[in-house]
């Protein structure tokens, strides 16, 4: 639905795709709250978000949305068992200190989770520390080694394998592009890992799969 | 500023605010087993009250504080506590809510207190009057909405004492609050926090002029002792940062260190005036009262322990506030808040402000805090089906 979803950050269309009208929805990392707030006026969503800066919280509460200042190490546990339909990380989870509780506690606290990361086995990655012998600085990458936030980086296929280890359904996988843009054929299918610069996922609890 | 009143209620109308008698059928039982009535209550009312009697904002004054938030004080003169922020077009806005404060139950400033005459004994209270808790105030305060016939309130707001009688309508009448705002305070009174009221109430205690809380009958009144209390006080207010920026060690009116106790620095001398112009407006043992009231706040011991449990099933919309700089109500308090809030999965929002003005931010000019506050409201007069404010695109509307 190209139409309905216009105006919205191309990366956030295909999570917004990805939320079922009228379910609840916890966002963390939320920014401003533009996602939430172009679900909650074009899908009925009732959202709630997660921010650590100071103006995205402002920008987002004085938007009417319901938004705390907080981050997924530290807040998540707080939330009972089951409370949303969709927990939403973007661009976030390599960031974290702790993904595999992160992401453990996304699953814990929703029925499904959408997840987006950097790949960090896209080939101009690889070709860096190949080629040049130095950590990656690409596009999608943008920080020097030593000031980079990004403090837990994986490949596609490493996330895969955690979620198999927690007994996580990948329901949805999709490879994207350095602009956010779905990557078709081959390249987004069986050679992911080599050329999706990110990659973006929808997950649910192994006990609340339809197999 | 108009106001509606509901027929049938002997309001005696002070230039400057109502006063109204509750309680002389049905006294009020206080937490300390106490019965309390007739009792008057000193209030002020900005906007009108709408139809569906849906538009009522109640503002809760914090320990010093009173019901004139946008007049000014009847012996100091000084403008309300939040004259900026209240009237037509501002963020408490007087064209779309009406707004009521009321002086609280132990105050000075018109609600009964221990400065007024005991019925029962043509005496002033002084020690004689009830111990009371946030708790008995926020009673006072759902009678006086009962007397003026408003079943709930849009919203709830009050910071520090006013943020501790906001969590604790939440508690006790979830169902007449729409929406809270507490600011700047926290669901428990600290160990720190005790320990300075306890330094203020000790300085009374030790002015001879308090004549063990019966000054009034004597004639006479424990300023020193209420000053000092006032300037430990202050001191928890600001933070070092602010009182750096404003005194740093400048000296007061002088070129050298006087070599004596003079106030040599103008901190001194602007504690000193503090302290002087405060015991012009408040009662010692008022000051007394609520400080304990303060004390004794706990919502989680009140609900057995868990904090989470005074906020079980809550239908009200939450706006957490916090300032970086206050070490009075630190954040963590805050936060304590609004984590038990989402383990109940309450609607929620949060944000600390970053401001080196200390606790008292909450009564400064402090643009984010009011640009949340006053979207915060905004939203929720949406969802109350109340008028909005022309505003802004929300995000993600028109961008690229």
């Amino acid at each position: 639905m190209p139409q309905a979803n216009g105006n919205l950050r191309v990366d956030l269309r295909l999570i917004a795709d990805m939320v079922a009208s009228g379910s609840r929805v916890l966002d963390v990392g939320c920014g401003d709250g533009a996602l939430l707030a172009w679900l909650g006026r074009h899908k009925n969503v009732d959202g709630r978000g997660i921010e650590l800066s100071m103006a995205g919280v402002s920008a987002a509460v004085a938007h009417g949305l319901s938004v705390i200042q907080g981050d997924a190490d530290t807040d998540l546990e707080h939330y009972p068992s089951g409370a949303f339909d969709y927990v939403i990380l973007s661009q976030t989870l390599q960031a974290t200190y702790e993904p595999k509780t992160v992401l453990s506690n996304m699953l814990r606290i929703g029925r499904h989770a959408i997840v987006s990361f950097p790949n960090f086995g896209h080939w101009k990655v690889r070709s860096h520390l190949l080629l040049r012998g130095r950590m990656p600085v690409t596009d999608t990458l943008a920080y020097a080694w030593y000031e980079t936030p990004n403090i837990h980086f994986c490949t596609i296929r490493d996330f895969l394998h955690l979620c198999r280890s927690l007994n996580i359904v990948v329901e949805r996988r999709i490879a994207l592009d350095r602009n956010g843009d779905m990557l078709r054929g081959w390249a987004g299918r069986a050679l992911a890992n080599l050329f999706a610069e990110q990659g973006l996922f929808l997950l649910s609890r192994k006990d609340e799969s339809a197999g | 500023m108009t106001v509606s009143e509901p027929p049938g209620l002997r309001h005696l109308r002070d230039p400057r605010g109502y006063s109204i008698e509750l309680g002389r059928d049905r006294p009020v039982r206080l937490d300390c087993g106490a019965d309390i009535g007739p009792i008057t209550v000193a209030y002020q009312t900005y906007g009108t009250l709408n139809a569906e009697r849906s538009n009522a904002i109640l503002i809760c004054h914090a320990l010093t504080g009173d019901h004139y938030v946008a007049d000014p004080h009847p012996i100091t003169g000084k403008p309300g506590w939040w004259n900026d922020l209240v009237g037509p077009g501002r963020l408490l806005d007087t064209d779309r809510y009406f707004l009521i404060c009321s002086n609280v139950l132990g105050g000075c400033m018109g609600t009964t207190g221990p400065r007024d005459v005991n019925p029962a004994t043509g005496k002033p209270w002084g020690l004689s009057f009830p111990v009371i808790t946030i708790g008995d105030m926020v009673r006072v305060q759902a009678r006086l909405l009962d007397a003026l016939g408003i079943d709930q309130l849009f919203c709830v707001v009050g910071g520090s004492m006013g943020g501790m009688q906001t969590l604790e309508w939440c508690a006790s009448f979830p169902e007449r609050v729409f929406a809270a705002i507490p600011i700047a305070t926290a669901a428990r009174h600290s160990a720190q926090n005790i320990a300075f009221h306890e330094v203020g109430r000790q300085a009374i205690a030790a002015d001879p002029d308090w004549c063990d809380g019966d000054y009034l009958s004597q004639g006479k009144f424990p300023n020193r002792g209420l000053a000092v209390a006032r300037m430990a006080g202050h001191i928890t207010y600001l933070s070092e940062a602010a009182l750096h920026r404003k005194f740093g060690r400048n000296l007061q009116e002088r070129d050298n260190f006087s070599y004596g106790f003079d106030a040599d620095f103008q901190v001194e001398s602007y504690l000193r005036h503090q302290g002087s112009t405060f015991v012009e407006r408040f009662d010692a043992n008022s000051y007394l009262y609520i400080t304990r009231a303060m004390d004794y706040f706990d919502l989680a011991a009140a609900n057995g322990g868990a904090l989470a449990n005074a906020f079980r099933g809550t239908p009200t919309r939450f706006c957490v506030i916090s300032f970086s700089s206050d070490w009075l109500f630190p954040t963590s308090e805050s936060r304590a808040v609004v984590q038990a809030l989402n383990a109940v999965a309450a609607n929620v929002s949060f944000v600390e402000i970053q401001s080196d003005k200390g606790h008292d931010a909450f009564l400064l000019d402090e643009p984010e805090f009011h640009a949340t506050l006053g979207g915060f409201l905004d939203g929720a007069a949406e969802h109350r089906g109340l008028p909005r404010a022309v505003k802004d695109r929300a995000p993600g509307d028109g961008a690229p």
